[in-house]
């Protein structure tokens, strides 16, 4: 093992398909991530992209059809006989019968060197919950539960299926502030989410996937710039979207009535040449692109680049497809 | 890591799984409603059968009491109970993803199933033990000889029910087991004579010795004429139904943990 596969998380060419009544479903193809050791990293994508199928394989809950897994050198397996792994799946509830206290406790003595029991209740906020029977608790505070149980290996690697999806927004601030914390002590977090905003602030990284592949995969700051398009808008009648798609700076033209909005891929460029070109152009507007963009934008080209493969058709189309989405 | 080092993770382990298993056992034994349905259904049925009949001392020109017939009859109805209803609760514990958390700890799968089968065994054992009060009550006493072997042979009879609530716990959902447990109670009290002796021959009588709740009810016969009668048509049975469903039952755990 060198030093450097002892640092980090490596998921090498995996792959995973699934019979299903249309045949087999390819839900992972191909895929390369690695997590260094400390990095926050968010996974992003609509439903069936992939996101549990990837966390599954990473977990070794899932068999991968081809590719390797190595958690710090390790196989997921061992990483977690190790107690070096710790996760929150997607779904899933407690056992019921016994305290908020006990079910911790039973599943902290499983590991060799968990947290103590006091700690992951203080810091999961549960810790008035202790003396509650686990059927009695709400949506929100069984997965705050579910998120001490995750912590209770004191895991290196901390793995969150869409960890506030039944939360509210209390909830979800207090799993976001007590996960800072733990950010704080170097572990590495892997979480996938639907929310874009959490990826946007408390993730260093962002994965994005599409179709059982990686589309994007970088800072959040670098995806926004890559691909988040800024995008002008102005009232500008009678000009053809044509001519405006011709100046520079700009990858497609829009109109509304009046109005035109005018995706960029340099906004500085694009507001330059507009203006020079078009004087008449009124109640201008430069928005710039969130992760929401992105994810659309990136997703989208995804979906039509799919669309072209089943069609067969050819790259002119292709590039047709990709300037309407 | 080194030798010693191992040495103490591995020790740690057990200890680990001895937590894990009393946490196990104290949860069981919480839920009111599997214990009272486990353990009350046999004991209301007892009082209700033998009851009114305690003075019969003579069954059915037997020469046995009515009070030890059906204590006998019913502590092999309530331990294969007990047993398959414990292993089918694996089916509530998978409802709610338990058994994928449990996937993504050190305990292995061997471990796990040991705990539910010790958990089986607990409750059923308790299920025993109150219907021979139940027994003692209504003036039923037995020699301590046949006592001890009757209820070491049930507790052996009990190892193929133990695999059998294991693989129902993972062939069905949480809303379906308790029709298929119930059913099946009552099905292999049926054929194996729990519920009406078995003499004779017949259909019946030659499916019955291929059941295990047959072989668990002549066990329980030791009481009255001081031997089951087993053989090695008994002992077959029992040994292979237990091989059967302990396979069948590796193999719904690994399909079932393939993916959820």
């Amino acid at each position: 093992m060198t030093t450097s596969e002892s640092q980090r998380i490596c998921l090498e060419g995996l792959s995973k398909s699934f019979p299903s009544p249309d045949g087999r479903v390819q839900a992972v193809r191909a895929l390369d991530v690695t997590i260094d050791r400390g990095e926050t990293v968010a996974l992003l994508g609509p439903n069936g992209a992939g996101k549990s199928t990837t966390i599954d394989m990473l977990l070794g809950l899932l068999k991968p059809d081809a590719g390797t897994v190595s958690v710090f050198g390790r196989s997921p397996s061992q990483a977690i006989a190790a107690g070096a792994v710790g996760a929150m799946l997607q779904s899933g509830s407690l056992i019921r019968d016994l305290s908020v206290r006990e079910l911790v406790s039973m599943v902290a003595a499983l590991y060799p060197t968990p947290l103590p029991v006091d700690e992951l209740l203080e810091l999961t906020g549960v810790a008035a919950l202790a003396d509650r029977r686990t059927q009695k608790l709400s949506g929100g505070e069984t997965q705050r539960v579910r998120f001490a149980i995750a912590l209770a290996p004191d895991p290196e690697l901390l793995v969150l299926d869409e960890p506030t999806a039944a939360m509210d927004v209390e909830g979800r601030r207090t799993f976001w502030a007590s996960m800072r914390d733990l950010t704080a002590r170097g572990k590495t977090i892997l979480f996938a989410t639907h929310y874009l905003e959490e990826a946007d602030t408390y993730a260093d990284r962002a994965v994005l996937m599409a179709r059982g592949r990686v589309v994007a995969d970088g800072p959040t700051t670098e995806i926004k710039a890559t691909v988040g398009f800024r995008t002008i808008r102005a009232t500008l009648p009678l000009v053809d979207t044509m001519e405006l798609e011709r100046l520079s700076g700009v990858t497609s033209a829009e109109r509304h009535g009046d109005a035109v909005a005018l995706r960029c891929s340099d906004s500085d460029a694009a507001i330059r040449a507009l203006l020079t070109e078009y004087d008449e152009a009124r109640d201008i507007e430069i928005r710039g692109g969130g992760l929401e963009d992105a994810f659309i934008a990136l997703t989208a080209d995804e979906e039509a680049e799919a669309g072209a493969d089943v069609f067969g058709d050819s790259s002119v189309e292709l590039a047709d497809r990709g300037r309407l989405a | 890591m080194s030798a010693i080092g191992m040495r103490g993770a591995r020790a740690g382990l057990r200890s680990g799984a001895a937590v894990y298993a009393r946490y196990e056992l104290l949860r069981t034994f919480r839920n009111r409603r599997f214990f009272f349905l486990s353990l009350g259904f046999p004991v209301v049925l007892y009082f209700l059968i033998a009851a009114p009949q305690r003075s019969t001392h003579n069954l059915a020109g037997s020469g046995i009491s009515a009070p030890l017939y059906y204590m006998i009859g019913l502590v092999g109805f309530g331990a294969m109970g007990a047993m398959l209803s414990s292993g089918a609760r694996i089916a509530a514990e998978r409802s709610v993803g338990w058994n994928r958390q449990l996937r993504l700890t050190p305990l292995s799968p061997r471990m796990y199933f040991r705990v539910k089968v010790l958990t089986g065994y607990l409750t059923a054992c308790v299920s025993i033990v109150v219907l021979y009060l139940c027994g003692a009550a209504l003036g039923v006493s037995i020699p301590a000889g046949r006592w001890l072997s009757m209820t070491g042979l049930i507790l052996i009879s009990l190892l193929p029910f133990a695999a059998i609530g294991i693989l129902v716990g993972h062939l069905v959902t949480a809303d379906s087991v308790g029709p298929a447990i119930g059913g099946l109670i009552s099905l292999f009290a049926f054929i194996g004579g729990t519920w009406f002796p078995i003499t004779g021959h017949g259909f019946l009588h030659d499916i019955g010795q291929l059941v295990p709740s047959y072989w668990l009810v002549r066990a329980s016969h030791i009481a009255i004429t001081g031997s089951s009668g087993w053989g090695s048509k008994g002992w077959i049975v029992m040994a292979a139904w237990t091989v059967f469903a302990a396979a069948a039952a590796a193999r719904a755990y690994r399909r079932d943990t393939g993916r959820v």
